[in-house]
């Protein structure tokens, strides 16, 4: 009995997390961009300085009829929200915040594998939404989509990887309790690899060709509408709180802090959460869109390498230390 | 700072987005806050209605035609004994339909007793586009609004009103400076 409540307060604890950080992120996506380019962003909705926005995008949304196309594939199409959504919701589960098994929703001994092998399903939601949508837009941007997965995953498996090799586990926790200060310059290149990749396969900008508005209408999710529309938004911030969660936790030191973490550790975590989602927001103001070229160029002539030359690395001071 | 090396241009990048976002965003929240136009900015004709001698001119330069004048004469009785009755017009109507209207400003150009002005005020959305034919009352009102002309430069050459005032009074001034003179000897 105990058990069952003590499972059920972890899910709603990660359930509630998963409701609220992805609006919290897309808030300030809302503010922090409208200030980076001399704006002021949403300033009605709720009264003070629009903090509601999202709330009220979300009546909105739920308002709107519900399309199907003719020709589409009806069940996948319907399906392909939930499958894009849903992932991350698992990848949140096994996060670790804070110091000891008590902050985690679910244990996961091989957490690493466990984890991008979840977000790579994420992906999958812009795959059927392509293909079941019966629209050229829709296919060509599902087509990016698939390159873009293809790319960019191998790069992020490789800089998780090379932090595997670090901790000697696969264990998320397990890598949290192997790591010292040092591993952040040492494993700096990876993370960045790990980072950049993650958005890629985010598909935010300036990694977003398979959405670009201006050449394909919205790639994958040209015909959806109301509710279903708003889900793959929400996976898009989900997605930007698990990368940047996970970037914390193996790259970053996840709840260790300067200051020793006493009690305060799940702080840390959702401190540097917050500076990398930040990082993300901050990237999408700054950079134009890559070309297609230049996105698979990126990958594959410069991520690639550089993860495999972290994973030598990360071999060398292992054997030199041991 | 060398151009060449890699990855500058992606940090310049990211410097000039954090610095606009440390900057006062100079958004003016429109409804709370009224705009500064300045003077004869378009956003609506004012009719100075007692200026207006109904001489049409505005209403046959209007290149869209939505210019309504309707008038009739009047004889007004003659000023002095044994002087000839003068008729003059009356202006009955004078609206300017705002859906047609493009804001050209011919009519106001064209007006040569200065009846027509460049109002700033703009807030005068219908949601029937025949309430966007305005008469002579909301035009009039319309003129309360119109500010007053910028000063001119500061060495500007003199309004020609001004010029034509002066030179008159400097004629009158000489004049009389004259007729003096040819009466002081006696």
């Amino acid at each position: 009995m105990n058990d069952a409540l003590d499972v059920a307060v972890r899910l709603l604890l990660v359930f509630a997390a998963f409701l609220v950080l992805p609006l919290v992120v897309g808030q300030t996506e809302h503010k922090v961009m409208a200030h980076m380019q001399g704006r002021l962003g949403p300033m009605y909705a709720g009264g003070f300085h629009g903090w509601a926005q999202l709330v009220a995008d979300g009546v909105k949304f739920a308002q709107k009829e519900d399309v199907v196309p003719k020709d589409a594939d009806r069940r996948v199409f319907q399906l392909a929200p939930a499958v894009a959504l849903l992932p991350y919701l698992l990848v949140l589960v096994a996060i670790p915040v804070g110091p000891g098994d008590g902050a985690v929703g679910a244990l996961v001994d091989a957490g690493i594998f466990f984890v991008l092998a979840v977000m790579g399903v994420g992906v999958l939601g812009s795959l059927m939404a392509g293909w079941a949508s019966a629209n050229k837009f829709s296919l060509l941007g599902g087509l990016r989509t698939a390159a873009q997965l293809l790319a960019y995953e191998l790069p992020m498996l490789l800089a998780a990887a090379s932090v595997a090799m670090a901790a000697g586990t696969v264990s998320l926790t397990g890598v949290l309790d192997a790591f010292a200060w040092w591993w952040v310059p040492w494993q700096i290149v990876g993370a960045l690899v790990f980072f950049v990749a993650g958005l890629a396969e985010l598909q935010r900008p300036p990694f977003d060709m398979p959405v670009a508005d201006s050449e394909i209408i919205f790639g994958a999710y040209t015909e959806y509408t109301g509710l279903r529309f708003a889900l793959f938004l929400l996976a898009e911030y989900a997605g930007i709180v698990v990368l940047c969660g996970l970037t914390t936790v193996l790259f970053l030191g996840g709840w260790h802090g300067p200051w020793g973490a006493d009690g305060l550790g799940w702080l840390w975590t959702l401190l540097k959460t917050a500076v990398l989602a930040f990082v993300v927001i901050w990237l999408r103001v700054s950079y134009p869109r890559l070309r297609e070229d230049q996105l698979q160029k990126l990958a594959w002539t410069t991520l690639v390498p550089l993860a495999l030359a972290q994973i030598a690395l990360t071999g060398i001071v292992k054997v030199a230390i041991s | 700072m060398s151009p060449n090396i890699p990855g500058s241009g992606l940090a310049k990048g990211l410097a000039v987005t954090l610095r606009t976002m440390t900057r006062r965003s100079v958004t003016a929240q429109y409804p709370d806050a009224q705009p500064e136009l300045p003077p004869r900015s378009r956003g609506v004709i004012a009719l100075f209605e007692e200026n207006c001698t109904v001489c049409m001119l505005c209403a046959r330069e209007c290149p869209d035609w939505c210019i309504y004048i309707d008038s009739h004469k009047e004889t007004v009785p003659a000023a002095a004994p044994g002087g000839r009755e003068r008729s003059r017009n009356v202006l009955d109507r004078f609206a300017i339909d705002f859906s047609l209207c493009m804001y050209c400003g011919i009519c106001i150009e064209v007006c040569p007793f200065d009846a027509l002005f460049w109002s700033p005020e703009f807030e005068y959305a219908e949601t029937d586009i025949q309430e966007l034919t305005h008469e002579r009352d909301k035009l009039r009102e319309w003129m309360w609004t119109v500010p007053e002309p910028p000063a001119l430069d500061p060495a500007a050459e003199e309004p020609k009103e001004i010029a034509a005032a002066r030179k008159a009074a400097e004629k009158a001034a000489a004049q009389a400076a004259a007729a003096r003179q040819q009466e002081g000897p006696q």
